[in-house]
């Protein structure tokens, strides 16, 4: 079996981001369900910090490409 | 038959994002090139048709127009910046409609590049970010006290100060262009590359045998619903890029430190 040890790492690396971004947008329910008028609010706090988070899942995905 | 050794299909790369030039042989007359200054017109005759005849009553194109500039101007300038949000709504909103524009062009029919996949681009308008920032900065603070108050934050116990500065240092000066730069361009490249890996592999199953020709129906539908999906995608990095240069600009603007 072949492949690219970059490819392995990268699937390895998305442990961190997948867990950060379940764990902003639990905050973000959990806001919403305590107190729904906040909704707005929190929108776009909670989309500013998923994708902050997505960043560095992406800067793995491209390294991987790009460092073969 | 069924399953072939993978012999024939060559999974899209990197390699599919460089294209030649469609006249002479510089670098410059390349099909993101075109789709960049295509953009460019696309804006402006976009906005200048919705202002003109500006009534009380909004036509259709005058409130979209109108919308996107409020929104720009609202949620991302006064809110984000504060008092003196106007001297950057320009610079914020041809930045948001720049990065929008040429983000959707990767799932608009016959064009179907997002030009922010070629590093170059993004680079480019983080550059503008950058020089923004530290100008502002600088012209606000004088030279000297913005270093110091980058370096030697206030309000923080002496030894940590030897964690801090190179981290803070390295923050403003390192990690912000270069993960605005990168956010956006791997975004775009990454979405780019699963449309082509469904579109090309839909293509490929529907050339083989019989019951792979069944199965490219899902890769097809596939690739549309990742359509919907980078649709969203593209206007939220175009939102967040946007909303950061805000908050690099409210940071440099601040008068706590």
């Amino acid at each position: 079996m072949t492949g690219t040890l970059a490819i392995v790492g990268f699937g390895l690396s998305t442990i961190g981001p997948g867990t950060a971004t379940g764990l902003i947008f639990a905050a973000y329910i959990n806001g919403v369900a305590r107190q729904p008028e906040a909704r707005s609010i929190l929108q776009p706090i909670a989309f500013l910090g998923f994708a902050l988070a997505e960043a560095l899942a992406l800067f793995g995905l491209v390294l991987a490409f790009v460092l073969k | 038959m069924l399953i072939r050794s993978g012999a024939g299909f060559t999974p899209p790369s990197s390699a599919d994002f460089d294209f030649k030039p469609i006249f002479g042989s510089t670098i410059f007359t390349t099909k993101p090139v075109f789709l960049c200054f295509l953009s460019v017109i696309l804006i402006a005759t976009f906005f200048i048709l919705s202002a003109r005849k500006a009534a009380i009553v909004p036509s259709r194109l005058q409130f979209a127009g109108e919308s996107i500039y409020g929104f720009v101007r609202e949620t991302l300038g006064h809110e984000v910046i504060g008092h003196e949000f106007m001297r950057f709504v320009p610079f914020l909103f041809s930045l948001f409609t720049f990065v929008l524009t040429n983000n959707l062009f990767g799932i608009i029919p016959f064009l179907q590049f997002p030009t922010m996949s070629r590093i170059g681009f993004p680079i480019s308008i983080t550059l503008c970010t950058y020089v923004c920032y530290h100008w502002v900065a600088i012209r606000k603070h004088g030279f000297l006290k913005y270093m110091k108050d980058i370096c030697f934050m206030p309000g923080i116990p002496k030894p940590v100060y030897l964690i801090l500065t190179p981290v803070e240092f390295a923050t403003y000066f390192v990690t912000r262009p270069l993960t605005l730069a990168m956010r956006l361009f791997a975004n775009m490249f990454a979405g780019h590359l699963l449309l082509l890996i469904f579109t090309l592999g839909g293509e490929y199953l529907l050339k083989s045998g019989a019951i792979l020709k069944v199965l490219s129906i899902f890769s097809f539908s596939f690739a549309v619903g990742l359509s919907f999906f980078e649709f969203g995608i593209q206007c939220l990095q175009a939102y967040i890029f946007t909303l950061l240069t805000a908050l690099y600009i409210a940071g440099a603007l601040a008068d706590e430190h």
